[in-house]
């Protein structure tokens, strides 16, 4: 009896099914988005506090809960790619990277814009912005040490090495706001400190930009093995054996 | 554990007799510090604020320099290879570098950070807690130094990606490290903060080596 995850350890198996997937994803974001954007536009009030600055949050809140989601899945590869030398771990832990780097990036920057007008200010050094600060930090260090190595299969595992390392630092990001009392409030609890009004706005668009970024996932996962493909076949007809280019490609992107 | 001790010796040895790198160390951490006052101007109720912090900061990026030489020189003259094959487990390699690293590079550091304090007017009771501090927290520094350098021994402009790659590793250690200070000088005591940076340092000196070795492996493949 094969696990789910075993079977998708054949990457055509993988391109087969992430090629049926992708466009139920996209389309299932796609109509997510729309709705949650005339939710959250549109069809929600505007805060008896905040105004309408109050809606940068159905876009920050969902960002924020990525970034930590996407550190969360890259960690998950890293440790199926150095325990279960899981083929398809570090293509899934080299396309989550960039994207965990965006919206961990988006987090920061549409905090500080509701920062500006709540606040007064666009930065202030308390425990969360710093801490998510950190975790960007981090991406960026795990896009850096890839780069930087020529052996793509030595990038891989030093990557998920210092992915690994870097999650002892996930659970201070997680509760600092909870930890140190700071400016930033304690992280969202969708039972009780969302009215009804704006709890389902939230939660269709943290649905969407959680569909979303699968979307961009699976579609970089099958960019990726495409692009190893190539290379493998690009070596192939260096090597003048092109008649065996195909299957050995496959071996190789395996 | 012979061999540990005998490999810790012999990096000691070779830092005592090729001499450059405490003494670039050291000579880095004083003109960093001499330069924050130049910066910031010449106050003295706000350098004896932030002194805590500056010598922090500036001891980090002082161990930080040499933290790159770690594996590198072995790697190079192909010393590396023999410790891998030899008896000693590549953990245990890893924590004996660390530790000679610590013991050349941390010591010095920590015991030099109270002279330069007296540069930036540091409160004179301060001075046993920021002794401890360091001492307590540059272990921490040379552990997940030796992560970083393993992580990047083989790469071209290895001490740049270095930096980038251990800095964020070393805030909590940072933050922890001067919230000891602060709040050692005043009257609620060490407590909490120096007990946290303490657990630190117990972490990764049990957790680095290992992931050290994990990268090492890849590297000698």
């Amino acid at each position: 009896m094969q696990t789910l995850t075993q079977r998708l350890a054949n990457p055509t198996r993988f391109m087969e099914l992430s090629a049926r997937l992708l466009p139920w994803i996209s389309w299932a974001t796609v109509i997510l988005l729309v709705y949650g954007l005339y939710l959250a536009f549109l069809a929600s009030p505007a805060d008896y506090q905040q105004g309408e600055t109050v809606r940068i949050m159905y876009i920050h809140v969902p960002c924020a809960w990525l970034s930590m989601m996407i550190y969360g899945l890259i960690a998950l590869s890293s440790f199926g790619l150095l325990v279960f030398r899981h083929p398809l771990a570090d293509v899934s832990a080299k396309a989550a990277a960039p994207l965990g780097a965006a919206f961990t990036f988006l987090a920061l920057l549409t905090g500080s814009l509701w920062g500006k007008p709540m606040w007064g200010t666009y930065w202030v050094w308390d425990a969360r912005l710093t801490s998510v600060l950190l975790l960007f930090f981090l991406y960026l260090g795990l896009i850096a040490l890839r780069s930087a190595l020529e052996d793509e299969g030595a990038a891989a595992k030093l990557t998920a090495v210092l992915a690994l390392v870097g999650v002892s630092l996930l659970p201070i990001i997680k509760f600092s706001v909870d930890w140190w009392n700071t400016l930033h409030q304690p992280s969202t609890d969708f039972t009780s400190t969302v009215d009804p009004s704006m709890r389902l706005p939230l939660l269709i668009m943290a649905l969407a930009f959680t569909l979303m970024f699968f979307a961009m996932h699976l579609k970089a996962m099958r960019n990726e093995i495409l692009r190893r493909r190539v290379k493998a076949l690009r070596a192939q007809a260096v090597a003048g054996r092109d008649r065996f280019g195909a299957s050995a490609a496959q071996g190789a992107a395996e | 554990m012979k061999s540990f001790w005998a490999l810790i010796l012999r990096d000691l040895r070779l830092a005592v007799r090729e001499g450059g790198a405490i003494g670039t160390a050291l000579g880095f951490f004083l003109v960093v510090v001499s330069l924050m006052p130049l910066g910031l101007g010449p106050d003295l109720n706000l350098l004896a604020r932030i002194a805590a912090g500056v010598l922090w900061i500036a001891l980090l990026l002082a161990a930080l320099l040499s933290l790159n030489r770690i594996f590198e020189a072995d790697y190079e003259d192909g010393t590396l290879d023999v410790l891998a094959t030899g008896p000693l487990p590549l953990e245990l390699v890893s924590a004996a570098k660390a530790l000679a690293h610590w013991i050349t590079t941390g010591i010095p550091l920590a015991v030099l950070a109270p002279i330069l304090g007296i540069l930036l007017n540091l409160d004179l009771n301060a001075y046993p807690i920021l002794v401890a501090t360091t001492l307590l927290g540059t272990p921490a520094v040379s552990f997940l130094g030796a992560v970083g350098a393993a992580l990047t021994m083989k790469t071209r402009r290895g001490g740049l990606l270095l930096a980038l790659i251990v800095l964020p590793l070393y805030v909590p250690t940072l933050i922890f490290g001067i919230s000891a200070v602060s709040a050692g000088a005043g009257p609620g005591g060490l407590g909490a903060s120096f007990l946290i940076l303490a657990a630190i340092s117990l972490v990764t000196v049990v957790l680095g080596p290992v992931a050290a070795a994990a990268a090492l492996r890849v590297q000698l493949q």
